[in-house]
């Protein structure tokens, strides 16, 4: 019980706060505050200014990006909800939908890793799940500085533990994602979390107040003092007092998530919610508010009833806290018993906190008095929204004449093979997926390590694939055919694992959209996912933006996430990477040209990052998927592995590494061999093709004007090529593996001798 | 042959066992809350994976005192098969149906990949079905999976043939004597990390659960024809 205890804590009085510019601090800007002033007709509270400033901050309301976003194609035959919502839906067949979404916890990583990363899979897990979808499968992309820093290795290491801590505990497989380092991340990681979930179409759910009289019902944790303003500290640059804001930092509890997942999909089997949505950034006052401008609607809320966690907390701590774990509920007046059987069921503390009101306006009352009362529609659709400016870099101009290729031509390449698997942005990342369980729920027929995973449509014969893709090095020479790349690239992932690209989720990272250098990165980056997505009809249904990733000035790389799926039509279907079969024909499907700049190659043999990434030809990209989905679909395909980062020679290892085969490969170019084994170049595809097969698959490929070339076969347990003749490669598999499975989990432990 | 699987608050592997159940026995099997104390109409338990109340205690520790663990512990001395996999294996520790206790990983981090095992008794109801000392290939997915006992305890287990399966290659935690998998002295309360049923089919990397599956209802049937 909350007694009527007065609170300790001071707040300033509106005349204050205007005359000292108070809001400042809460990241509000002068014109900011007097918009408030005109909306509300007065000087706002405290509270109000409080939720006025997360409301409008970057990361609830996009005012930076939605410019942008705008460009997005978000419609498609199969899409169900597009972005606006908890997560995407897009429909894969027998009324049931695939449900997912991918966002950041990159600020929160940066000053306390373990919870940071931890309640970021949490949050996402429970956007999947206000949609009425059981979540079947989490992946994660992050980014961190080189690991020679005992700093960055804490960072790492706790990130780690603590993504596998809450989804473990949660029983969510977490099946794929990518990991890749760069000194350019040192201060900023990134960890941004993707979440797959299954729905029926009818059971779909929104986040939506509507039902004058009808009560809100909170569930799930109480309320604490953690968090209070996390979106506000997400949507500006760290510095060196982000150390300090750890209490902006939330805590996760995964054994609640996991009550509050199983007590909201009863509720949502029993039909009885007319709206849930999760309490993530901003909290109470972003889920409210949300809920009621899409319901066109208001709520009226009593904050004494919200269940909290400490004694004297105000109006202001109670609306901004982000405590995790909690859900908003709407339901129909009178079946408020219902829903409570359910919630006792699973021992979750919940309470009616308020009505819907049909004023359009969010109501706050706290010890019988009002101490908000905002219009709806001025914190949700009338945000600010800038028009930020461009300018295209320098170091983009002056790369345009850096020729990076000249310097990694004599490169030996069997030398730097071993450098580039033995490189930590190549090297299995065993060492992150063995702390995930990817099998709970036992529907994971492609486990972590191969291009996506693929996991099972219980009930039927069909699966999905999915995957994470990213490459900032590209996406910084060049942030328009980079941000294409990172489309492009998801969907051969997919494609290679044997499904048809469904659509996307997009988690844009960049720096401070205030500096039109980085604004450019963004504008351009958006211009070439936008462009790809089109392309290949995969629709963006949703996504996150986490600008402000800078430290003391220095901004990461501009790095869009992509996460994909695909469906796979039939089990029959699913391929994976690894070799199976000595005797195999190799074709190289694409073309291989001198495109080595952002390249893993200039990474490990200059450190460099020049020129200019590969080009990408859409066009070409989707008759090459076409026709590699083609081929599989026939069942003619042994392995198929796109070529990435190391391009052929490192595809041609990893391939051969699950099964400890090598391959005997002969090649005719008149590219310098480090070059051409190691070129980045796009749309390129290797498959193993059953010999009495390779004839049919060739012509196949061939009919989709896609050049395809037999290079040699699966044979023995050595890794050998010849280039024009000459030996150039000849290494025993194992030998490679090992390079290539230790240098993470070596890097990790630089001290110890074995 | 019935087989009832007790849902604990944090159970994450209860819907893989009953599928599991279905999927290679086609027996009748169902979801009991842990709040039910009678199990009476069941011929088997399996107390599923997962970290029952967040295992925020100690693995196990609160779940041990979960009505339905009274129901356990009477199919126990009926003669009844119990199957402990994962959480559930240590739940049957801190319930005191099987001996030992378990510790932290060695190397403080969670573990998941397919690990390879030899069955080291394949007398038991749960082992009919393989070959003695058999190398096979179940998952593998727990932060707390280092299995520990005293010495007297462990020269008991070896004497009795209640190490049912071992590791063999890497230690994947640091258990004693390389446990995997023990069972009580009467060999019907089975206790192991692995998941058996996450193994029963081909896309699932290893089809080796089945068999521990198939025993059991080999065992009951065969038991049952006799009475």
């Amino acid at each position: 019980m909350l007694p009527e205890q007065t609170t300790t804590v001071w707040e300033p009085s509106p005349e204050k706060i205007q005359a000292e510019g108070l809001y400042r601090d809460m990241g509000m800007t002068d014109e900011e505050f007097e918009q408030v002033i005109g909306h509300l007709g007065r000087l706002p509270n405290w509270t109000e200014v409080g939720i006025y400033s997360v409301m409008w901050s970057e990361h609830c309301s996009y005012k930076n990006s939605k410019p942008l976003l705008r460009r997005f194609p978000v419609e498609g035959p199969h899409v169900l909800q597009g972005p606006g919502e908890g997560a995407g839906a897009l429909d894969i067949g027998n009324n049931q939908a695939v449900v997912f979404k991918v966002e950041s916890h990159n600020h929160p990583t940066a000053v306390e890793p373990f919870q940071g990363a931890a309640t970021g899979v949490g949050g996402i897990i429970r956007d999947v799940f206000s949609m009425g979808a059981r979540p079947v499968a989490l992946l994660n992309s992050l980014r961190f500085g080189t690991l020679d820093s005992p700093r960055v290795r804490y960072l790492f290491e706790q990130a780690v533990a603590g993504i596998a801590h809450y989804g473990n505990v949660v029983g969510i497989p977490t099946v794929g994602g990518e990991v890749e380092f760069d000194r350019r991340y040192e201060e900023n990681p990134l960890v941004n979390a993707m979440c797959v979930g299954i729905v029926d179409h009818d059971k779909l759910q929104k986040g939506v107040a509507s039902g004058i009289g009808n009560p809100v019902i909170y569930v799930g944790s109480s309320t604490g003092r953690d968090g209070i303003h996390g979106a506000t500290f997400a949507s500006e640059e760290l510095g060196e007092d982000s150390e300090e804001k750890r209490p902006a930092v939330q805590a996760g509890d995964p054994f609640m998530e996991k009550l509050l997942l199983e007590a909201c999909l009863e509720l949502v089997e029993k039909g009885i919610l007319i709206g849930i949505q999760d309490m993530g950034a901003a909290g109470l006052t972003c889920s409210s508010a949300e809920m009621a401008a899409k319901g066109g609607t208001g709520i009226e809320m009593d904050l004494d009833q919200v269940p909290q966690r400490e004694k004297g907390m105000t109006p202001y701590e109670i609306m901004l806290s982000e405590s995790q774990e909690r859900m908003l509920l709407v339901v129909e007046e009178g079946r408020q018993d219902e829903v409570r059987q359910v919630l006792d069921k699973w021992n979750l503390p919940s309470a009616v906190v308020g009505r819907v009101t049909g004023d359009g306006r969010l109501r706050l009352r706290h010890g019988g008095e009002i101490v908000a009362d905002i219009p709806v529609n001025t914190l949700v659709d009338d945000a600010p929204v800038y028009h930020r400016e461009q300018r295209e870099p320098a170091y983009y101009r002056e790369n345009a004449s850096a020729r990076p290729e000249e310097a990694l031509a004599d490169q030996n390449p069997a030398q730097v093979l071993r450098k580039v698997l033995g490189s930590l942005n190549v090297a299995s990342k065993r060492w992150v997926y063995q702390q995930y369980d990817h099998m709970v729920r036992t529907n994971t027929a492609v486990r972590p390590g191969s291009d996506a995973a693929v996991v099972m449509l219980e009930g039927t014969d069909k699966a999905l694939a999915m995957c994470t893709d990213g490459n900032g090095r590209y996406v910084y020479l060049n942030p328009r055919e980079g941000g294409a790349i990172a489309v492009a690239e998801a969907a051969r992932n997919v494609v290679c694992s044997g499904a048809r690209p469904l659509g996307i989720t997009d988690c844009l990272n960049f720096g401070n959209p205030e500096k039109p250098e980085g604004f450019w990165q963004l504008a351009q980056a958006v211009e070439g996912m936008s462009e790809a997505c089109r392309f290949l009809e995969t629709p963006v249904v949703g996504g996150n933006v986490s600008l402000y990733n800078e430290t003391r000035g220095e901004a990461i790389l501009p790095t869009p996430v992509v996460g994909m799926v695909g469906l796979i039509e039939s089990r029959e279907h699913i391929t994976t990477q690894d070799f199976r079969q000595e005797g195999d024909v190799l074709l190289l499907l694409g073309e291989t040209r001198a495109e080595l700049g952002g390249s893993v190659l200039e990474q490990v043999v200059t450190g460099e990052l020049s020129g200019r990434p590969p080009r990408l030809d859409l066009e070409k990209e989707k008759k090459l998927q076409e026709a590699v989905l083609a081929a599989i679909r026939q069942g003619k395909v042994r392995s198929a592995h796109d070529l990435s980062s190391g391009g052929l020679a490192v595809a041609l290892a990893e391939s051969g590494f699950a099964n400890g085969l090598g391959a005997e490969v002969e090649l005719d170019t008149e590219l310098a061999p480090a070059l051409f084994l190691f070129s980045e170049s796009q749309s390129r595809v290797l498959l193993s093709v059953d010999p009495q097969q390779a004839e049919a698959v060739q012509e196949l490929i061939a009919s989709h004007g896609i050049p395809c070339r037999p290079i040699g076969r699966v044979a023995g347990d050595r890794l050998q090529i010849q280039v024009n003749g000459q030996q150039v490669i000849d290494e025993t598999v194992a030998a490679l593996k090992a390079i290539w499975e230790g240098a993470l989990p070596c890097a990790m432990n630089p001290s110890s001798t074995n | 042959m019935r087989f009832a699987v007790p849902v604990f608050p944090g159970s994450n592997c209860d819907v893989d066992c009953i599928k599991a159940v279905k999927e290679v026995l086609g027996q009748p099997v169902e979801a009991v809350w842990h709040q039910e104390s009678d199990l009476d109409r069941f011929d088997a338990v399996i107390l599923p994976g997962g970290f029952s109340y967040g295992d925020y205690l100690r693995t196990g520790a609160l779940a041990r005192f979960s009505p339905v663990m009274e129901g356990v512990q009477k199919a126990a001395e009926q003669g009844k098969l119990i199957l402990g996999i994962c959480n559930g294996f240590q739940v049957l520790l801190e319930a005191g149906l099987l001996p030992g206790a378990m510790r932290r990983n060695d190397h403080l981090q969670f573990r998941c990949s397919i690990q390879s095992l030899r069955v080291e008794n394949n007398r038991l109801p749960f082992t009919l079905d393989y070959r003695a000392g058999e190398d096979i290939r179940f998952p593998i997915a727990h932060g707390e999976g280092n299995y520990y006992c005293d010495e007297e305890t462990l020269s008991r287990l070896e004497a009795n043939g209640q190490i049912v399966f071992r590791y063999t290659g890497e230690n994947p935690n640091g258990s004693v004597a390389d446990i995997a998998g023990i069972c009580n002295e009467r060999g019907n309360v089975l206790g192991l990390m692995p998941h058996p049923e996450r193994a029963v089919l081909d896309w699932m990397g290893s089809e080796d659960g089945r068999r521990l599956f198939t025993s059991m209802l080999r065992y009951w049937e065969g038991k049952s024809d006799v009475a």
